[in-house]
């Protein structure tokens, strides 16, 4: 997995002020592992434990087929103990040949039968279990994906795209392996333990008091070292992150580090992040890695102490030899759920930590939902009015103070002004993908903040400089804007938006498959496809920005015709870049620190000498370009 | 294979420390098979003939030997971790001293995501099968002969039951995982497919907002994860089996150890506490049997790992220093191409073609041509990020490729198309190339590159930048870019459509301020504004890799078509209008 993403804030889709505090948790460093553990162990439990509820009758019978499959197996080496006092009895009763043979085939029978029944359902139950997991986890990941479309843009602006991307996708994995792999012996061995107990009180209370010593033993050894581990895990995986920070930067600025001769620098670097990596991974493994052998060292001294004690009882005659017996293979058995619950317990701290780490994205605050009962016009004619607006991304920082504006159904409203200034947030404003703090924006008279979204949505075609393609054909990428556009539409809007003409020269026309990140369209053709999903869309409002960069300039001059053609009778909003747009433009819009500062015409403005004059005066200083 | 040869490598630095290992693991193994041993006489001398006095002196032995054999293990553990870190630490130290010295021809090609990922998941996973396999397997092999060999001696007519049924365990465990592994692999595929949608629905969430196309996304993320869900059960309940099957075969292996021990004992031919200890004996060995599949299930996976990994360490630098490299300018700061050509190896078409000029000091060429002309790669040609295929770079009179790289890169101010910051502070970016410079000289470039207005704003100097620069905009990045190269005070200046984030205003006053401080260097421009290149001593005009004029602006409108069309494109739209 793991192709990276990072968060990418292009200024034209996001003007938010920068994510507050330091780069989100999940940043650059963590590559699928999440790096800290819960905070809130017993509440995320619980609610983990909650979204397992739904799935409580194949629960309990995964809770039943543990004890069963348990007790079976507890019950093992009790009747093999017996199958030795058999033979004990038969030795010590007039030699070999008064073994009871016949009843000693009887009981070992009868332990294959409870061991392949134990295994059975174990089976039975690890099969159930993988498949309350795999449920749980598909609908938890569905309930996120649910999420995404209810949180406001802001949540997404704010946390970056890669820190959200990471939680919905790294951190479910982590939780569903976790779950999947720590659930099923969990389950089992907290029952084995219990069971072993129970059986060892059964053969020798005094004995069963001796092997249970060990449990606090073990606990204390685990905790002792557990928390020294803790601290080391935790160094590791700052280090883990600070080393993939520096992997990445210099990475993707390679031609920075070498042009700007730092490579020895950044080396030297590296191998010291790399060796604090070492060091602390290296004593995190080996301090963790002790659990086992002293687990084991706890598990010797338990048998030495049974062997002796149960030795003399032997002696005494207070107990069987297949007691002895019987009683060895439990504690042996009684040692392996403690240190394997030892060594789950780092697998389901992390799993826990993902889990803590999704319900924050699902907890996240939504956006006001639709008022009941509210509607608003299927077709608008397309008069846009601001009234009174004011809006602000942070309330320190106002940005829109008592804007008000009239856009009459066909005009075009060019936004103009230096980079910065804010020009996306009225396109935010208009999208409602974020909602004014004062005032109101109305489409055909109806405020937008009562109409439903998805209303107001289908009224307006949006096209960006920052253009998305998702993976699937060309022809599906078009008719994204309009899923019931027939193949003649489809075909029209193309032509519409010069994407036939590039299309015919693709080896599969209009089933090559593309991808946002693909290569198979350059960015212009991108550009084109965005608008052809415009055209097929047919709204009444168009939302434009201007590409500035990375188009040439033939395929820029066939976006220009496709984005007028695509503006003819329709009220457009452009955040323009071309002289030509702010020239024929109705209204234009100068803004300058998020402040509208001069509203007008193109010749009005000029005459009036003020910042759009300086504005479109600066483009041509030292050319004489105008006079052609 | 190459996962072999990658750990034959890079674990023959540690080969003292592995055989150390081997032995604290194998005597760590022994040990833990002697206790049985000793065990067995508890039960046979001691409790079976009610001799207290030897139960106590074979209890404090045992003690002993569980102590020692702790001691062992933990040592074991550390050096196991010791040599597994050493050698994550070393091909990670490896795989970037590599890809630092790749020239951008060999990180396009293999794309700097892909290098980050090999240099970080992949090393991890092989690392981890190390560890697995220094900490917990290496015993293995000891703990199965060493038992075998005790086991015989316990009893050799019992050893048979061994002999039949380690094998079982091993096939029942190699059909699960030979169904498993498929299983597995297009789980990843289905995982990857569940995160690309998710992934597409973050970036495209204004598109798929502003289309009202929730639902669709909705239904489409649907599919991908009941795919997904599909396969993890497959997978999940195939894996079920493991657990119970190991047991099952351990459990019924000791059955038949009671049930012919039992006539043995009948016959004479074995004593109760060999029998015990045989029981024991058997235990471990399939142990040790199952902890091996484990590293079998890993190995997969660490296969395809040290497959990326290797391909990287094999790509070989298209650039290389020279051997006898030239340490002076012969005349600085001009800027010379001879007949340039540049193609990619195994490419059948040149991408540059015939591109000769010259500039010198205090002179600006303008490079202009549609996507795909080969502009970046005649900038990345100049800064010796790539080599030439035929022809010459001259920088200062010298050829680039005979240039020490150090005064080379020294005397470079490059400012990329997609600008690029560090972690840090804007001074620590600013000094980037210039380690010594003072503040005043931050605060000159910034001024020049119309970003002091935004620094202020932000705090100074000292301001925070975050990794890739998302704390600022794609406007201030592009102005501390340029403000970085400009702090170098370098002998070229290399601007890659750099203004092109900038809106025209800002763009010109930059333009107009650097003039002073570009006197005595060459300039080149990639553009795409004709205002931003109309004031060039020189434009070239690239179509297709080739150089189809090259002149002044006025001097180029008559003489270019292409040059012509270009102007006119931007130029003739607001009177057509």
């Amino acid at each position: 997995m793991s192709t990276e993403t990072r968060p990418e804030t292009k200024e034209s889709t996001s003007a938010p002020p920068p994510a507050s505090g330091p780069m989100g948790r999940g940043g650059p460093g963590s590559f699928g592992m999440p790096l800290e553990r819960s905070k809130d162990f017993g509440g995320t439990l619980r609610r983990l434990t909650i979204r397992l509820l739904p799935q409580w009758y194949r629960f309990v019978a995964v809770v039943v087929l543990s004890i069963t499959s348990v007790t079976l197996t507890v019950l093992g080496p009790k009747l093999l103990g017996d199958g030795t006092n058999v033979i004990v009895k038969g030795l010590f009763h007039g030699g070999p040949g008064a073994i009871d043979f016949s009843k000693l085939h009887q009981i070992l029978f009868l332990v294959v039968l409870l061991y392949l029944g134990a295994g059975t359902a174990q089976y039975i139950q690890a099969f159930t279990l993988a498949g309350v997991v795999q449920r749980t986890m598909q609908r938890l990941r569905s309930d996120v994906e649910d999420k995404l479309n209810r949180v406001p843009l802001q949540y997404v602006d704010r946390s970056g795209r890669g820190e959200i991307l990471s939680r919905v996708t790294n951190d479910i994995d982590n939780l569903a392996q976790s779950l999947q792999q720590t659930m099923s012996q969990m389950l089992t061995n907290v029952f084995m333990l219990v069971g072993t107990v129970v059986m060892m009180f059964v053969i020798s209370p005094v004995l069963a008091v001796v092997a249970i010593v060990t449990i606090p033993v073990s606990t204390f050894i685990i905790r002792f070292i557990a928390a020294r581990a803790r601290v080391r895990f935790t160094a590791q995986w700052d280090n883990t992150g600070l080393l993939n920070g520096l992997v990445e930067e210099t990475l993707t600025g390679h031609a920075i580090v070498k042009t700007f001769g730092r490579e020895r620098e950044v080396e030297a670097e590296f191998q010291r992040t790399n060796n604090d990596l070492f060091e602390a991974s290296y004593s995190a493994q080996s301090i963790s890695s002790s659990i086992q052998p002293s687990m084991i060292l706890v598990g010797n001294l338990n048998f030495v102490a049974i062997a002796v004690i149960g030795g003399l009882k032997v002696a005494s005659h207070s107990l069987s030899i297949g007691g002895v017996q019987a009683f060895i293979q439990y504690s042996r058995q009684f040692a392996q759920p403690l240190s394997f619950l030892a060594s789950m317990a780092n697998l389901f701290q992390s799993g826990l930590a993902s889990a803590e780490r999704v319900f924050e994205f699902l907890d996240a605050e939504e956006f006001v939902p639709d008022a009941v009962g509210a509607v608003g016009p299927d077709r608008a004619k397309g008069r846009v009015v601001f009234d009174h607006v004011s809006f602000s991304y942070d309330p320190d920082r106002p940005l829109i103070t008592d804007l008000s504006l009239v856009a009459e159904p066909g005009q075009t409203v060019a936004i103009v002004g230096p980079t910065g200034a804010g020009k996306t947030t009225l396109v935010n404003l208009i999208m409602r993908f974020y909602d004014v703090d004062s005032g109101a924006i109305t489409l055909d008279g109806q405020d937008i903040s009562k109409m439903p979204r998805s209303v107001l949505r289908s009224n307006i075609g949006m096209v960006l400089q920052d253009t998305w393609l998702f993976a699937g054909s060309i022809r599906d990428n078009i008719a994204y804007g309009n899923l019931d556009a027939s193949e003649e539409q489809i075909l029209a809007a193309a032509q519409a938006a010069y994407v036939d003409r590039f299309v015919h020269g693709l080896s599969h026309g209009y089933d090559t498959v593309v991808d946002d990140e693909g290569t198979a369209v350059s960015a212009g053709e991108k550009q084109l496809l965005t608008i052809a999903r415009a055209f097929v869309a047919n709204p009444c409002i168009l939302i434009l920005d201007e590409a500035t960069s990375s188009v040439d300039t033939r395929t820029e001059v066939l976006i220009q015709n496709a984005m007028e053609a695509l503006r003819a009778e329709r009220t457009s909003f452009v955040i323009a870049h071309r002289l030509s747009t702010v020239r024929n433009a109705d209204v234009i819009l100068v803004m300058e620190d998020g402040q509208i500062v001069e509203v007008g015409h193109h010749t009005d403005l000029l005459r009036r000498d003020g910042a759009y004059a300086r504005l479109y005066n600066a483009q041509f200083t030292g050319a004489a370009v105008e006079v052609t | 294979m190459k996962l072999i040869r990658l750990l034959r490598l890079y674990l023959r630095p540690y080969r003292r420390l592995l055989t150390l290992l081997v032995c604290l693991q194998g005597v760590q193994a022994m040990l833990n098979l002697y206790l049985p041993n000793l065990n067995a006489r508890v039960i046979d001398e001691g409790v079976l003939k009610g001799n207290t006095h030897l139960i106590w002196s074979l209890g404090g032995q045992m003690l002993a030997v569980a102590l020692v054999q702790a001691v062992f293990a933990i040592a074991a553990v550390f050096l196991g971790a010791r040599i597994a870190m050493s050698f994550g630490r070393d091909i990670r130290n490896a795989l970037f001293a590599r890809s630092i010295r790749f020239s951008a021809r060999e990180v396009n090609q293999l794309t700097a995501p892909s290098l980050i990922t090999r240099l970080t998941n992949d090393v991890q996973q092989v690392q981890l099968l190390v560890v697995m396999s220094c900490t917990m397997v290496l015993a293995a092999p000891v703990t199965v002969v060493g038992g075998l060999i005790l086991a015989l001696h316990q009893n050799a007519r019992m050893s048979w039951l061994l002999v039949a049924s380690a094998p079982i365990l091993g096939i029942c465990l190699g059909i699960l995982i030979s169904r498993l592994i498929p299983q597995f692999r297009i789980m990843q595929e289905r995982l990857d497919n569940v995160n690309q949608v998710l992934r597409e629905q973050i970036s495209g969430i204004r598109v798929v907002r502003a289309f009202v196309r929730e639902p669709h996304e909705t239904r489409r993320f649907a599919k991908v994860n009941d795919d997904l869900t599909h396969t993890s059960l497959v997978a999940g309940r195939l894996m079920a089996g493991m657990f119970p099957l190991v047991m099952l075969v351990v459990n019924v292996s000791n059955t038949a150890v009671v049930w012919f021990g039992a006539n043995l004992i009948a016959d004479r031919a074995m004593t109760i506490g060999s029998l015990i200890a045989f029981l024991t004996y058997f235990t471990l060995i399939l142990m040790a049997i199952m902890m091996a599949t484990f590293v079998v299930v890993m190995a997969p996976r660490a296969v395809v790992s040290s497959e990326r990994i290797t391909e990287v360490l094999h790509t070989e630098t298209s650039v290389s220093p020279p051997k006898e490299p030239v340490r002076a300018f012969r005349t600085p700061g001009t800027l010379e191409l001879r007949d340039v050509a540049f193609g990619y190896p195994g490419a059948d078409a040149l991408v540059l073609e015939g591109i000769s000029f010259a500039c010198g000091p205090g002179q600006t060429t303008a490079i202009v041509g549609s996507t795909g002309a080969g502009k970046t790669s005649l900038v990345n040609l100049v800064a010796r990020l790539f080599d030439v295929t035929s022809g010459a770079v001259l920088l200062g009179g010298v050829d680039v490729r005979e240039l020490d790289p150090d005064l080379l890169w020294h005397r470079i101010g490059l400012v990329p198309q997609r600008p690029h910051l560090f972690s840090g502070t804007v001074a620590s970016n600013l000094r980037y190339g210039r380690p010594d410079a003072g503040d005043t000289d931050l605060w000159d470039s910034l001024e020049i590159s119309q970003a002091a207005d935004f620094v202020l704003a932000m705090g100074g100097l000292d301001a925070r930048i975050t990794q890739g620069g998302t704390n600022v905009s794609g406007g201030q990045r592009q102005r501390l870019s340029i403000a970085r190269a400009l702090v170098r005070r370098p002998d070229v200046y290399i601007f890659d459509d750099s203004f092109s984030a900038l809106d025209l205003a800002t763009d010109a006053r930059l333009r107009a301020a650097m003039r002073p401080i570009t006197a005595e260097s060459s300039v080149l421009v990639v553009a795409q504004r004709i205002s931003t290149i109309i004031a060039a001593d020189q434009i070239l005009v690239l179509e297709g890799g080739h150089q189809v004029g090259l002149g002044s602006h006025e001097a180029l409108r008559q003489s270019s078509p292409t040059y012509a069309e270009i102007v006119a494109s931007q130029m003739a739209q607001p009177d057509a209008a």
